[in-house]
């Protein structure tokens, strides 16, 4: 950010892109400017319309179950995930047979597109939330693993022998350098792999389940209630930012050590 | 081949530790040392190297850049295997790591999610000793190298002045016979270098641990220790001179050097180590395959 302009110019700007943004839709859509106003707003609704919808959704409180059922999913996806990728990535960076031998069939497993799963999770898991969490599993998994696998091997090699000659056993090298080191870049791929989790969650619902964001989502697109739709992202937007917030302050916290520490983008 | 000049009356480092001679704290003996390249050619870094360091003396290596001195000191400290030769430490054939010395680092080699006092307390771990007694003795030679005001400052928030001093207190606080250093002041600035000069000899004289110093840099070498070594150019180093110092003690690195027999030792190392540094300089970039920081645990 630029520091020559002040935080106040910026967040005035900012505002007006939004109301800039929403006149333009409110313009379009309620006056006979580009077509008919009952055509427009079957295609795209109103920014009114769609703010009235969510304030109800909240207000209803039905909402808050669904938002509950795709929270649980994300944190259990993100939760199993990445201790996976975290065990892998530290028991394959420490050996190297099993790296070598693993290494086509784990490329293959990531390059898989993960959504064609969703189906067979489905008929594996049911519909309820535990084939939300797979599918949200396997995108973490391999993030995380990427990420821990690649930070172990790569640890300061000055660090490690400076620990080997301060008389440290493979078991204090593991606590005090080995760990630390895949900590950190699990860390370091967090809003990442939260955001992968959500992925997993809402798509997982999208495709077949009875609860949850994607399962609104889903639902108001059937009956072409697009008010419902664009009520659906928004709700899903503000959720996925208040996550990311979330995750920004764990984040600061656990990487007090780092120096100018850069975050990663978020991926909802 | 060995240059043997001495200034004023060298002492014998047994006379100084005593009646009987004491087993050198270093002892190398025929040392080759020989890696393997990644085109699956050799490179011999140092052939037939002997020193040995008696306990209490400050040794200091010099010689060109890329000529094998770290690799040697690696050597010493376990960290690689010499190829042929023998080391002993303390009278005692060396086995694995060398866990009675101290080794200080050129590069950041501070545990960089620990803060001073962790990095410092944790070195006691091997030891035995942790928790509160770890933290107050750390504490304690944070306070003896100066920092007292910074023990929880991770690394990033720190000079690079201000690391070299937590790598000291990390190395000293297990108390190690012998202290390895790979040009550890290389990577600062001239005043500060001077600083951690002052500030390692007055830590040492309290003491006297056996030092193996290893630096490019001879002036530094001649105002720290008792001896200087100087290595040939590389491939195939071995010890072309080795040096008295007889400068009196205690010393200040930034004086010393204005004095008169300091400019006489100088210009005595200078004239053998000139020629190694040019026939380095000759060789080319060429062998920059092996450079001098090569690390630690390639070897083993």
């Amino acid at each position: 950010m630029n520091s020559s302009h002040s935080r106040l110019k910026i967040t005035v700007l900012q505002v007006l892109v939004a109301v800039v943004f929403l006149l333009c839709w409110h313009i379009a859509t309620t006056t006979p400017l580009f077509a008919e106003p009952k055509k427009m707003q079957f295609f795209f609704s109103t920014p009114i319309d769609v703010l009235a919808r969510t304030w109800k959704q909240f207000t209803g409180g039905e909402i808050w179950y669904h938002l509950g059922i795709t929270l649980t999913e994300t944190v259990l996806a993100f939760v199993f995930g990445a201790t996976g990728g975290v065990l892998c990535g530290f028991l394959f960076a420490r050996k190297e047979l099993l790296a070598a031998v693993f290494d086509p069939y784990i490329k293959a497993a990531n390059a898989l597109p993960r959504v064609v799963l969703a189906p067979i999770f489905a008929l594996w898991f049911g519909l309820g939330i535990w084939s939300k969490v797979a599918l949200g599993f396997t995108l973490v998994f391999f993030i995380v693993f990427f990420n821990v696998y690649q930070g172990v091997r790569e640890v300061s090699q000055t660090v490690l022998a400076n620990a080997r000659m301060l008389g440290m056993n493979e078991r204090q090298l593991m606590r005090h350098v080995y760990w630390p080191a895949a900590m950190t870049w699990m860390f370091s791929s967090l809003h990442t792999s939260v955001g992968f989790a959500l992925v997993g969650a809402v798509v997982g619902e999208y495709l077949g389940s009875s609860a949850g964001l994607g399962y609104k989502i889903h639902e108001a697109e059937s009956v072409f209630d697009v008010t419902g739709v664009f009520s659906g992202m928004l709700i899903l937007t503000i959720f996925v930012i208040i996550l990311d917030t979330l995750v920004t302050m764990i984040e600061n916290r656990l990487l007090v050590w780092r120096p100018g520490q850069a975050s990663t983008s978020a991926n909802g | 081949m060995l240059g043997s000049g001495a200034i004023g009356v060298a002492a014998d480092a047994s006379v100084r530790s005593g009646a009987q001679p004491a087993a050198p704290a270093v002892s190398l003996a025929g040392i080759d040392i020989t890696f393997n390249l990644k085109d699956g050619g050799r490179y011999q870094a140092v052939s037939q190297i002997n020193l040995d360091v008696a306990p209490g003396e400050f040794v200091a290596v010099v010689g060109p850049t890329g000529c094998g001195k770290s690799t040697l000191l690696n050597a010493a400290a376990g960290l690689l295997q010499p190829s042929a030769g023998k080391v002993g430490i303390l009278g005692e054939p060396l086995k694995g790591l060398n866990l009675k010395a101290g080794y200080l680092f050129q590069l950041d080699a501070l545990m960089p999610w620990k803060t001073a006092l962790q990095n410092v307390a944790v070195a006691l771990e091997s030891q035995g000793v942790a928790g509160r007694e770890a933290d107050e003795r750390a504490r304690a030679w944070l306070a003896r190298v100066g920092l007292r005001a910074f023990t929880d400052r991770y690394p990033h928030m720190l000079s690079g002045g201000q690391k070299k001093r937590v790598a000291l207190a990390q190395v000293l606080i297990r108390d190690p016979k012998i202290l390895l250093m790979d040009e550890p002041f290389g990577p600062l600035d001239a005043q500060t270098r001077q600083i951690m000069g002052n500030l390692l000899l007055d830590l040492w004289s309290k003491d006297r641990k056996a030092v193996m110093f290893v630096t490019h840099d001879l002036e530094e070498a001649i105002s720290l220790s008792d001896r200087v070594v100087v290595m040939s150019a590389g491939p195939a180093a071995g010890i072309v001179g080795d040096y008295k110092v007889s400068l009196k003690r205690p010393r200040d690195i930034a004086d010393i050097r204005l004095d008169k027999d300091f400019h006489e030792i100088h210009r005595q190392i200078w004239q053998t180590l000139k020629v190694e540094v040019q026939k380095a300089y000759a060789a080319g970039e060429g062998k920059d395959m092996i450079s001098d920081g090569a690390i630690a645990g390639d070897g083993r």
